[in-house]
Order: C-alpha cells, then sequence, then structure tokens
C-alpha cells in the first residue's frame, strides 16, 4: 500500500483565535511506514453528541505522538477506536496498512491486535493474582522472557506481590510490561498518567520513552500534562469537541500554545 | 416547647407526621386498594384451608409425645448400624460426586448464558432457560424423573444432584462472571486475546472467590438434598428412613434422622471452615 501523505498541520477551529498567529509550523514529514491511518473517523453513541467529528491522523513508525484535549474531547474514544474497542461510526482506520475498521471476524481483529500494546489509566490488572502472572497474561500464551520485561519496568523484587497490594505507580509499570511483553510494534497508551502523583507520573512517562521511542517503538498516548505532552513526544495532536484542532512538532510549541487547548 | 430550628425542613403534613414520612408510603390509588383486597382474600381463604387450626394442633400433642416416646432410644444394634453406615456412606457419596459433575457442567452453562461472555449472542437466552429449568424444578421431581429412566438406586440421586448444582451453580457463576471487572477483560482484549484467554486470565481469577464460596454452598444443598432423594427410590438413607417409618420401626427412624443431624451439621462446619480459609 502506498504511504499516504502526511496531514499538514491546521488550524480547524474557529473558537481558537490563539492559534491563528502562534500557529506552529508543520511536522517535517516523517520518514516511517505508516502503522495506523485514520481517515475521517466520525463516532457517535446512539442519539448523544458526536464524539469524534472527521478526526484524521496518521501515526507512522517510531514517533512519540501525544494527543491532548479537554475531558470529552474524544481522546480517549479515538485510542479505542483505534483498537476497536470502540466500533467507530463512520470513516476508516487501517493499521498496517489494512482496513481494520472493515474486519469481520473477531480472530481477525484479535490478530491485528497482537501488534499493538495499549496501556490503560486505570491499569485493569487482575488484582487476587501476582503482578508477574499479570505480565504472563499479556503473553498471551506466546511469548517469553516475562521476568525480562518485569525486570525491565524496574519491578523485579515485586514479581509475585498481589497486584493489589501494589501502589499506583507500580500497576501502572506491571500494565506497561504486559502490554510490551508479546513485542508489539506500537504502544498506545490512554492517559498513562493520569491517576498518578505528579513524581510517579514523570517517572512512567520517562519509562515509556526508554521502552519504546529509544528501541524504536512508536508511541501514542493521551495526556492532560502540557509539560508530558510537551517534554515526550514528537508530534502533538490537539483534539477539541471531537475535531481535530492542530497537528503540530512538539519542539516548535510552547505551554501557551497548547493552554487554549484545555479552555472551555 | 421550644421553636422548632430553623435548619429543620418546614412540615407540611399532618400534624405530627413529617413530609419524609408520608412520602415514604405510596399513594393509596383505586388499584393498590383493589389488589391489596385481592391479597388479603387470597390470604385470608388460604388461612382457612391448609392453616392448623388450635383444636388440631393441641389434639396431635399427645401422638407426638408417644410418637416421640418409640423413637426413643434409637436403635443400636450393630448390624443395623453398620447398614445405617453403609447407606450414610452412599449419601455423601451422591452428593460429593453430584456436586463436582455438576460444578463442571455449571461452567459452560454459566459461560453460554452469562451476557457479555456468550458465544451464543441472541440465543444466549436457550442456556439461562436451561439453567432455570434445572434450578426451579425440585429436586424430588428430578429424583422421579431419574429414577423411571435409569432405574431405582444411587445413579438416579447422583443424576438429580448434578442437574441441581448445574442449575444453582450454574446461574451464580454466570452472575459472578457479569459482576467482575471488566478493565482487566479490556485490557487483554486490546492486545488481541482470544475469548478462552479473557476467561482464563481476567474472569476466573476475579471470580474465583465467589466461585468457590457457591461451590461450598452447593456442596452443603447436595448433602441435604441427597438424605431425602432415597425416599423417592433415588439411593442414600433416605431408603433407610422410609423403611423404617413404613414398618413403625421408629427407633430405627430416630437412629437415621440423628445420623442425618450429624453429617449435615458436620457438612455445615467443614465448609464453613473452608470458606473462611479460602476467603
Amino acid at each position: 500500500m502506498a504511504a499516504r501523505p502526511h496531514p499538514a498541520p491546521r488550524l480547524r477551529d474557529a473558537s481558537v483565535p490563539e492559534r491563528t498567529d502562534a500557529m506552529p509550523p508543520p511536522p517535517a514529514p516523517a520518514t516511517g511506514a505508516a502503522l495506523i491511518q485514520a481517515d475521517n473517523v466520525r463516532k457517535r453513541f446512539d442519539a448523544g453528541p458526536i464524539v469524534l467529528d472527521g478526526v484524521s491522523l496518521t501515526i507512522r513508525q517510531g514517533e512519540r505522538v501525544a494527543l491532548i484535549g479537554a475531558n470529552g474531547a474524544g481522546k480517549s474514544t479515538l485510542l479505542r477506536s483505534v483498537v476497536g474497542l470502540v466500533p467507530i461510526s463512520g470513516g476508516t482506520i487501517d493499521i498496517l496498512g489494512q482496513r481494520f475498521s472493515q474486519m469481520p471476524t473477531r480472530r481477525q481483529r484479535a490478530a491485528m491486535r497482537r501488534r499493538l500494546g495499549f496501556v490503560f489509566q486505570f491499569h485493569g490488572l487482575v488484582g487476587r493474582t501476582s503482578a508477574l502472572s499479570n505480565v504472563v497474561n499479556g503473553a498471551l500464551g506466546q511469548g517469553h522472557g516475562w521476568r525480562a520485561w518485569h525486570q525491565a519496568v524496574g519491578l523485579a523484587d515485586r514479581a509475585t506481590a498481589r497486584a493489589d497490594t501494589l501502589s499506583g505507580g507500580q500497576s501502572q509499570r506491571v500494565a506497561i510490561a504486559r502490554a510490551l511483553v508479546h513485542g508489539p510494534d506500537l504502544l498506545i497508551a490512554d492517559e498513562p498518567a493520569a491517576s498518578l502523583d505528579p513524581a510517579a507520573g514523570l517517572d512512567i512517562m520517562r519509562l515509556f520513552t526508554r521502552l519504546t521511542h529509544e528501541n524504536g517503538r512508536t508511541l501514542v498516548y493521551t495526556t492532560h500534562d502540557m509539560r508530558h505532552a510537551l517534554e515526550h513526544s514528537d508530534r502533538i495532536v490537539a483534539l477539541k469537541a471531537g475535531r481535530m484542532v492542530f497537528d503540530a512538532v512538539a519542539a516548535d510549541l510552547t505551554e501557551r500554545d497548547l493552554e487554549p487547548i484545555f479552555r472551555g | 416547647m421550644a421553636d422548632t430550628p430553623s435548619s429543620l425542613p418546614p412540615r407540611s403534613g399532618p400534624p405530627g407526621r413529617r413530609a419524609e414520612d408520608i412520602a415514604r408510603w405510596p399513594r393509596l390509588t383505586p388499584l393498590r386498594f383493589t389488589l391489596l383486597v385481592a391479597v388479603g382474600a387470597v390470604l385470608f381463604a388460604s388461612i382457612g384451608e391448609v392453616a392448623p387450626s388450635a383444636d388440631r394442633v393441641i389434639g396431635a400433642i399427645p401422638r407426638m409425645g408417644s410418637l416421640l416416646d418409640r423413637m426413643l432410644p434409637p436403635e443400636t444394634d450393630p448390624a443395623f448400624l453398620g447398614r445405617m453406615g453403609e447407606r450414610m456412606v452412599e449419601t455423601l457419596q451422591i452428593a460429593l460426586v453430584g456436586t463436582l459433575f455438576g460444578i463442571l457442567l455449571s461452567f459452560p452453562l454459566a459461560w453460554l448464558s452469562a451476557a457479555g461472555f456468550s458465544p451464543l449472542g441472541r440465543l444466549r437466552w436457550l442456556a439461562r432457560a436451561t439453567v432455570s429449568l434445572f434450578r426451579t424444578v425440585p429436586d424430588l421431581v428430578w429424583a422421579l424423573f431419574f429414577v423411571s429412566a435409569v432405574g431405582l438406586g444411587a445413579i438416579a440421586g447422583t443424576l438429580t444432584i448434578i442437574v441441581d448444582t448445574a442449575g444453582f451453580c450454574g446461574r451464580f457463576f454466570a452472575e459472578a462472571m457479569e459482576d467482575s471487572d471488566k478493565r482487566p477483560r479490556e485490557a487483554l482484549e486490546a492486545v488481541g486475546a482470544r475469548r478462552i484467554d479473557l476467561l482464563a486470565a481476567a474472569v476466573v481469577p476475579q471470580c474465583m472467590p465467589s466461585f468457590i464460596n457457591t461451590s461450598l454452598f452447593a456442596l452443603e444443598l447436595s448433602v441435604r438434598s441427597s438424605v431425602v432423594l432415597g425416599i423417592v427410590g433415588a439411593g442414600g438413607i433416605g431408603q433407610e428412613l422410609k423403611s423404617a417409618f413404613e414398618l413403625f420401626q421408629y427407633s430405627k427412624a430416630s437412629a437415621i434422622i440423628l445420623a442425618i443431624f450429624v453429617i449435615v451439621l458436620a457438612m455445615e462446619h467443614l465448609t464453613d471452615r473452608l470458606r473462611r480459609r479460602l476467603g
């Protein structure tokens, strides 16, 4: 499949006038293959409001992309749509060149998801089992090197501890190891640091960077923390009320550029 | 009398009754009044037909006393006690084997009937209806069915306990699965876990305490059920009890009742201890 052109950053929401003058330059075209290509994705829950309104986004190999936006902007829904946890109402989603949004069988979708890792805000660990068991579960009976991953996230000494005895930060580390143990090309994280205190949140973001970007993996995550977005991403994509506001190079942005995104 | 503090809500109902007290009672509409009268009439008529009258209860006391007199002391003949012991062991075997197979049957039934897990989709109600059928038909009726189907004896009793346990555990296992935290499931689903992986890795570990508790209750119920199945010929100590009453051997009957009491009490004690240890 031919690589699609990288979407040029543009102001899509007239309600953010500050962006017009301070519009960051478009990101340099990434050279890696497109891992995720979302085109005109729309989502509406039953008769509720439109959550995603024509979002188009390309994630390329090796990128670190932060999705930012206020509560209800559609960030989490977009990530969940990418892995098919939320069915989209319109548009298309391609993963590794294959039309994931139209895969008819559960088996096909599962096979594609094995190329991805997903970390949730609230960890999703099975509390009654050990931390290591949770990591082993992520291997889906195929992977190996669970202990190595446990060590990689800095929890070698807590491997046999019950998951419900771990702190928030430790739980998130286990969740990261579980998401990476089957060797995905891309790690997706939904508010990975939101339930943690600032220091633990920063640790988690550094860990993400170490285990993904520095190892050639691609990372896409949502965050409310402007500093995390600026320091731990190559691109920042902003959503507001279900629409993409901009898609820009992180190095060209400042906190002042991002502030309007979080205003109601 | 002190003034009502200004922080209290103003009284709007009749004197002496607070507004929230009145609001707690539903308004008596004509339909509700009619239903109330109908239920009262059915209850009143039922009491007149099936409730024991005071005369009858008082008249039965001397006969009860006479019966108790003939039941005591319980039979201690070694030959009888040996036969009773064998029947008691058979009763426990029926309960244990029936419960084990019933629990094993409950897992697929629960999986097929649990919302959000069943691979049957809209046909999930078929599995749910099967579980309801197993649960709602009384065990003695199942025992009569299996005695007719496979003949007198312990096998009919074991089949009865299997069905009874599957009905009980099938429902509660399915509810435990439906109530389990969906976040671990979602986390594994997002990385491509199959249905079987989700069950094994995310659902069963969460539900295990509930599965164990339900299984122990099922074992208690099975022991209680298995002692009466013999009354309809489905094996176990119940057959001896029925014979003892039919042949007016009340001392033997009392020995059997005593043995049943000890066994059921011991089983309750054992399952309580297991619940505490495993909880």
